[in-house]
C-alpha cells in the first residue's frame, strides 16, 4: 500500500485535547469530529488540508486522554498517515486498532511543512519528493503488523468466529 | 532474570512463569472499565460484530461520570446508549446518577480492584489503581470492546523506572506536590511506555489518598502504569473496602530498572504545574503574582475525603475572595456523605464555595465550570493542556487541594501559610 500527499507539521507533545477538544466528545460521529480536529492550535486545519495529506510531528504525539475520537478525527479529516518521532502509547494502540496509519521516524526534523511525501507502507519507506530524500522508519513488531493486516483488533474476533 | 512488580502481575495474568521487557502477551483481565464517552464508541464497535456476549457481567464496570448529570441532549443520548447496554447485558457494576462517582475514586471504594489485579479501562487515568498494587492501564474504546467480549487485552511488557521514596513530607505537602515534582523532573514523556514503580520507607508517610493521587498522574509522565508496593495501609484499605482475594507481588531483588531515582520526600516543596503542561512544575519561589478567577477542588486526582478535608480546614472561618468562583466536587457519593457528616460541606459553603455532584465535568472542559477568555484557574485536576477547561486563552495551574484552597482565599496563587 502506498500513499502520498503534502505535509502539515506540528511540534512535540501534541495532546489529544488539541487533536479533538472534549467539548465535542458528546458525539462519536466521525465527520462531526473531523470538523473540529486540531482547531485549538490550528483554526483552519480542516479547510487547508486535502485528502491524502500527511501529518508530521515531534515527540510524544497523542499524549493525554484515551479518547479514540482523536485518531478517528484525524482519519476522518482525510489525513492518510501520521509520522512522528514518537507516539504516546494509548494513541499508538488506538491508531492501530482503528486503522489510522502511523509511522515512527527519527528524521522528521528534515521534513518541512508542505513538502510532498510518498509513503510505501509495505517496505517501510518514506520518500520526500520535494527534497529528494528517503527516511528510515521503525518497523512494527510482527504481532502488530498482523493486527493491521487483519483490519484492526475487532476484525480478529470476527475472524475467529468464522 | 528478576521481574518488576508490573512484570510479575502481567506474567500471572498471561499464565506464564515469567515475562520480560518487550514480550507481547495476551493477558486475562480482572476488570474492564468504560465511561459514558468511551463506552459509547465501544458499544458501536460491539454492535458491528456478530457475537457480542459479554465475557463476565461481574467483571465489567460502566461508569457514566464525564458528561453527567447529562449536560446536553447529545450527552444524554450517549448515556442512554450506555444504560441500555448495561441493562440488556445485566452488567452488575453499572452506576446510575445517585450512586455514581468519578470512576477512579469509585472502583477502589467499591472494592472492585485489589492488589495483583490486571485491569484495563477506556480512560487514561485508569492507572490510578496502581496505588493498590494492581496493574491497571488506560486504553481506547476498541480495546475495551475487545475485552468486554473476550476478557483479554494484549500488552507489550514494559520496562520500569523505580522511585525509592524516603523521608517524611513537610507539613502541608501532599501526594500532589510529590507527583508534580516527579513529572517536572522526568518530563511528560519521561516514563513513556514504562512502569513507574514506587517503593521505599517513605511510603509509610503517604496515605492511600496520597498514593491514589500519585498513581493517577503516572500517565502525565507518559507511563503505561504507576504502581506502589503493597504495605499495611494498602491491606487495611482493601480489607475495609473489598471481599476480593488479593495477591501481593513484590519486585525481585535482581529486577532490572531503566533508571532508579531516590527521592527524599522531606526535600519537596509546594509544587504547581504552570500552563500548558503537567511537566511545567514550579516551586513556590518561582511563582509569579498570578490572579485567580476560578478554583476547582475535586476530580479523580484530588476529590477524595482527605482532599476535601484539607481544603475545608484551610477555608474554615475564612472567606473566598470576592469575584473568585470556587467549585468543590467530592469524587463519589460516599465521600460527599462523609464530608457532610464531618461538617466540611457546611464549612465550604459558609466560606463561599459551591459543592457539586460527582462528575468529571470541568476537568476536561465538559461542563460545570468552563473558563472564559483569558481566565485563570487553580485546579486540583491532572491536566492543564491548552484549552482543556474552556477558552484557548484560559490558563490552568495544577495544584494540591491546600494550595487551591489558599488561593481561593487570596484570589491569587499562594501557599496555605500566606492566608
Amino acid at each position: 500500500m502506498k500513499t502520498n500527499g503534502k505535509c502539515i507539521k506540528y511540534g512535540d507533545n501534541i495532546d489529544t485535547d488539541v487533536i479533538i477538544p472534549a467539548r465535542y466528545l458528546n458525539t462519536s460521529d466521525h465527520n462531526e469530529l473531523a470538523k473540529h480536529c486540531m482547531e485549538d492550535i490550528d483554526k483552519n486545519f480542516i479547510n487547508k488540508i486535502s485528502k491524502g495529506d500527511i501529518m508530521v510531528a515531534g515527540n510524544n504525539f497523542g499524549c493525554g486522554s484515551s479518547r479514540e475520537h482523536a485518531p478517528v478525527a484525524i482519519k476522518a479529516s482525510g489525513i492518510s498517515c501520521v509520522i512522528a518521532k514518537s507516539f504516546a502509547r494509548i494513541f499508538y494502540r488506538n491508531s492501530i486498532n482503528i486503522g489510522l496509519p502511523i509511522l515512527e521516524c527519527s528524521e522528521v526534523d528534515k521534513i518541512n511543512e508542505k513538502d510532498e511525501i510518498e509513503i510505501d507502507f509495505d517496505n517501510g519507506e518514506v520518500f520526500n519528493k520535494t527534497k529528494n530524500e528517503s527516511y528510515k522508519v521503525t518497523k512494527f513488531p510482527e504481532f502488530m503488523q498482523n493486527l493491521i493486516n487483519s483490519g484492526g483488533l475487532m476484525a480478529t474476533i470476527n475472524n475467529k468466529n468464522k | 532474570m528478576g521481574m518488576t512488580m508490573t512484570q510479575k502481575i502481567l506474567a500471572n495474568a498471561a499464565g506464564k512463569p515469567e515475562v520480560k521487557e518487550g514480550d507481547l502477551i495476551m493477558a486475562n483481565l480482572n476488570l474492564v472499565l468504560g465511561n459514558d464517552i468511551t463506552s459509547s464508541v465501544a458499544i458501536d464497535e460491539l454492535n458491528k460484530i456478530e457475537c457480542h456476549k459479554v465475557f463476565d457481567k461481574q467483571k465489567i464496570a460502566l461508569v457514566p461520570d464525564h458528561f453527567t448529570p447529562n449536560k446536553d441532549i447529545k450527552s444524554a443520548m450517549q448515556c442512554q446508549k450506555l444504560r441500555k447496554f448495561a441493562l440488556e447485558n445485566e452488567i452488575e457494576n453499572y452506576f446510575e446518577v445517585g450512586e455514581v462517582g468519578i470512576e477512579h475514586a469509585l472502583l477502589p471504594e467499591k472494592g472492585l480492584v485489589v492488589a495483583g489485579d490486571c485491569v484495563i479501562g477506556a480512560d487514561s487515568h485508569t492507572c490510578t489503581y496502581g496505588a493498590l498494587g494492581a496493574f491497571s492501564t488506560g486504553v481506547g474504546s476498541t480495546d475495551m470492546a475487545y475485552a468486554v467480549v473476550t476478557g483479554k487485552a494484549w500488552f507489550k511488557v514494559p520496562s520500569a523506572i523505580k522511585f525509592i521514596l524516603t523521608g517524611k513530607p513537610k507539613p502541608n505537602i501532599s501526594g500532589k506536590d510529590i507527583i508534580l515534582h516527579i513529572i517536572g523532573k522526568i518530563g511528560v514523556d519521561g516514563a513513556r511506555y514504562k512502569s513507574m514503580e514506587f517503593t521505599g520507607d517513605g511510603l509509610n508517610n503517604l496515605s492511600m489518598d496520597d498514593r491514589f493521587t500519585m498513581a493517577n498522574m503516572a500517565i502525565e509522565a507518559g507511563a503505561k502504569n504507576g504502581i506502589f508496593e503493597v504495605d499495611d495501609k494498602t491491606i487495611d484499605y482493601m480489607k475495609n473496602h473489598s471481599k476480593k482475594e488479593y495477591k501481593i507481588h513484590k519486585a525481585d531483588e535482581d529486577a532490572k530498572y531503566d533508571e532508579i531515582f531516590e527521592i527524599d520526600l522531606s526535600s519537596i516543596d509546594y509544587t504547581v504545574a504552570f500552563p500548558h503542561s503537567p511537566g511545567n512544575a514550579k516551586t513556590k519561589e518561582q511563582w509569579e503574582d498570578i490572579k485567580v478567577d476560578q478554583v476547582i477542588i475535586g476530580s479523580c486526582t484530588n476529590g477524595r475525603f482527605e482532599d476535601i478535608k484539607a481544603a475545608a480546614e484551610i477555608l474554615k472561618g475564612k472567606k473566598v475572595k470576592k469575584g473568585v468562583r470556587v467549585i468543590v466536587f467530592p469524587a463519589t457519593q460516599a465521600i460527599y456523605l462523609e464530608c457532610i457528616k464531618a461538617g466540611y460541606v457546611q464549612t465550604l459553603i459558609e466560606s463561599g464555595c459551591v459543592i457539586s455532584a460527582p462528575t468529571c465535568g470541568p476537568c476536561l472542559g465538559g461542563h460545570m465550570g468552563i473558563l472564559a477568555e483569558n481566565e485563570v484557574c487553580v485546579s486540583t485536576t491532572n491536566r492543564n493542556f491548552l484549552g482543556r477547561m474552556g477558552h484557548i486563552t484560559s490558563k490552568i495551574y495544577l495544584a494540591s487541594p491546600k494550595v487551591a484552597a489558599a488561593s481561593a482565599i487570596a484570589g491569587k496563587l499562594v501557599t496555605p501559610e500566606e492566608v
